[in-house]
């Protein structure tokens, strides 16, 4: 069980980690990052499998298909988009640089 | 089902595993060396937090869950593989739409069962027997849950519907702007609306008591429309900012109701998401000098041409294609400042192409980057990646705004507001204090562009009327192929 001040020092160690996480990063890498992290809060999936998994009655059932749909959407997508982005990332060591003699 | 009873305890364990490769995957994210394994980690750490979700103590449903999984995954999954790179920004809106939706959602289950639970005679007891699986989740919610459970919907819903009305927006399904006088003063009625609708049903819930289920419902509703009434005035230009924005706020819903669920590893993720997004759009606004209240709340370019303080004078010196390619063939350094004009002409292959040639004849040649050039910071890197430009020929505006006086020939494809020196120069215009490339610093400068229009922000450019400047008109891949035959025929 988490609670009160344990939980405020969750939420405020997390946030310093992202923080820092970005803070130093080249311009190029934002949109993947970007990305990267649309990926990391597909993590709500776990949170929408719970709250089906322990929904009652056709109402909360229903909602919680729909956060499960969701969600899983939202991991899938943000995965390929991210690694399809990062996968274009390679360095100049074979074209382009011999000049004609 | 019955399961070991060390099964929990394993359950934990994975979901701190995550949290640690989230972290770790997104730290490796943030050097272009070790990008590519970054989200392969994070990916790994998904997929183990996922599955052992399945065996959590108390489940039902568990065929309804996997179906919504797999629809869902097997969707985006194609989705995000087919649509082009050009188009990525409105994904990511429209995938970070989806998280934000899930966690309003999350929030509403939660809700409607505590709702039930205190309808039904406000007895722990009889609550506990009316829900099968109460043994894992609370019956009833401590003031602070349900407190974040309300916020976390309310985040979730305006993250959800702006970020779907974002994605309309680029994509073209929608106009620009849209705006009526006393927008503002709407937005804020239907923002309060909210928060009282969500206040009332509060109020009763912290003592234990039910609320009415129209305060609930109106809460839902009115947190979408705010999400719509928020975006829609924004111009395309701004959407980057916002849905970055939009981005921390998925990422803190997520943590809020992952706090309700007790979940540690959605407390974390998210947190981290949440904090590393806020940063993200700071950034993104100060590449615009901007403030994101300005972003928010500002009508940047509602008046039109009306502000335009200063009237440029000359005029624009045309060019052909074969002038252009011999004042690069035969210049020593040439900075090819593209925008998102040679996205859209899908003209980047042809450019590298060109580049490659230049190169070959000792052309000291480098692609030049404004942070806000494309849809998003760093959106270009990725265009120009695609179409195999080594990351080491890419500058950044800090890096290459010295070397322009040195530049022989700056060339400028579909680039505009990016480059306009009106930003130095006119107090008067909508964009003064943005940084710019001083491209107008150029011994030469030639642009590629369409036709005589202005930028995205509807700003005449002071750059094509300079007397170094010439304009080479036409479709960015259609004239970045003319100086490829052109060059190529220089040498037979």
């Amino acid at each position: 069980m988490i609670d009160g001040f344990l939980a405020l020092y969750i939420f405020m160690l997390a946030a310093f980690t992202g923080y820092e996480i970005i803070a130093r990063v080249p311009v190029i890498l934002h949109t993947p990052l970007m990305s990267g992290s649309n990926f990391v809060h597909g993590i709500v999936l776990v949170g929408a499998m719970v709250a089906l998994g322990h929904a009652v009655g056709p109402v909360e059932i229903a909602i919680g298909v729909v956060a499960v749909l969701l969600a899983a959407g939202n991991v899938a997508g943000g995965y390929v988009v991210t690694e399809r982005m990062l996968e274009m990332f390679k360095s100049s060591k074979a074209p382009a640089g011999e000049k004609k003699p | 089902m019955t399961l070991p009873a060390w099964v929990p305890t394993l359950v934990d364990a994975v979901y701190f595993i995550a949290a640690v490769l989230f972290i770790w995957g997104l730290k490796r994210m943030s050097s272009p060396r070790t990008a590519r394994n970054g989200i392969v980690w994070a990916g790994a750490g998904m997929a183990a937090a996922i599955i052992a979700t399945f065996f959590l103590p108390g489940m039902h449903n568990l065929g309804w869950m996997l179906g919504a999984i797999i629809v869902g995954v097997v969707v985006s999954w194609v989705v995000g593989r087919r649509v082009a790179m050009t188009a990525m920004p409105q994904m990511v809106a429209l995938f970070n739409g989806m998280g934000g939706g899930a966690a309003a959602a999350i929030g509403a289950v939660e809700l409607i069962k505590f709702n039930v639970a205190a309808l039904a005679a406000g007895q722990a007891a009889t609550a506990a027997a009316l829900l099968p699986g109460a043994d894992v989740l609370a019956p009833t919610l401590t003031p602070v849950e349900l407190t974040l459970a309300f916020v976390g919907v309310l985040i979730g819903a305006v993250s959800f519907t702006g970020s779907l009305i974002a994605f309309a927006k680029l994509q073209g399904w929608m106009d620009r702007r849209f705006v009526f006088p006393l927008q503002r003063w709407v937005n804020l009625a239907l923002f309060v609306a909210t928060l009282v609708c969500g206040a009332m049903a509060l109020a009763a819930a912290v003592h234990g008591q039910a609320f009415a289920w129209n305060w609930l419902v109106a809460f839902f509703v009115l947190a979408l429309v705010v999400g719509v009434a928020m975006t829609l005035p924004i111009g395309g230009a701004d959407m980057p900012v916002v849905i970055s924005m939009y981005n921390a706020f998925t990422g803190l819903a997520v943590a809020f109701e992952g706090f309700v669920l007790q979940n540690e590893a959605m407390i974390i993720a998210g947190m981290v998401v949440g904090a590393a997004g806020t940063l993200l759009t700071q950034l993104m606004a100060k590449a615009m000098n901007r403030s994101l209240a300005n972003v928010l709340f500002g009508n940047f370019g509602a008046g039109g041409g009306a502000d335009q303080a200063q009237a440029i004078a000359g005029a624009m010196k045309p060019i052909d294609a074969s002038d252009a390619a011999v004042m690069m063939a035969y210049a020593e350094r040439v900075a090819i400042v593209p925008g998102y004009g040679m996205a859209v002409a899908q003209a980047q292959h042809k450019v590298w192409e060109f580049a490659k040639l230049l190169l070959e004849r000792g052309v000291k040649v480098k692609f030049a980057i404004h942070p806000v050039a494309g849809r998003m910071p760093g959106h270009m890197n990725v265009l120009l990646a695609e179409a195999g430009v080594p990351y080491d020929l890419i500058a950044d505006m800090d890096d290459i705004n010295p070397e322009f006086p040195n530049t022989d020939v700056a060339l400028v494809i579909g680039a505009n507001d990016v480059v306009n020196p009106v930003a130095r120069t006119d107090k008067g215009s909508p964009i003064y204090g943005m940084p710019i490339l001083d491209v107008s610093k150029a011994r030469n400068v030639i642009v590629i562009k369409r036709g005589r229009g202005t930028g995205f922000a509807g700003i005449e450019n002071a750059l094509f009327y300079a007397d170094n400047t010439r304009m080479l008109y036409g479709d960015g891949q259609a004239a970045a192929g003319q100086l490829v035959t052109e060059l190529k025929s220089l040498d037979t």
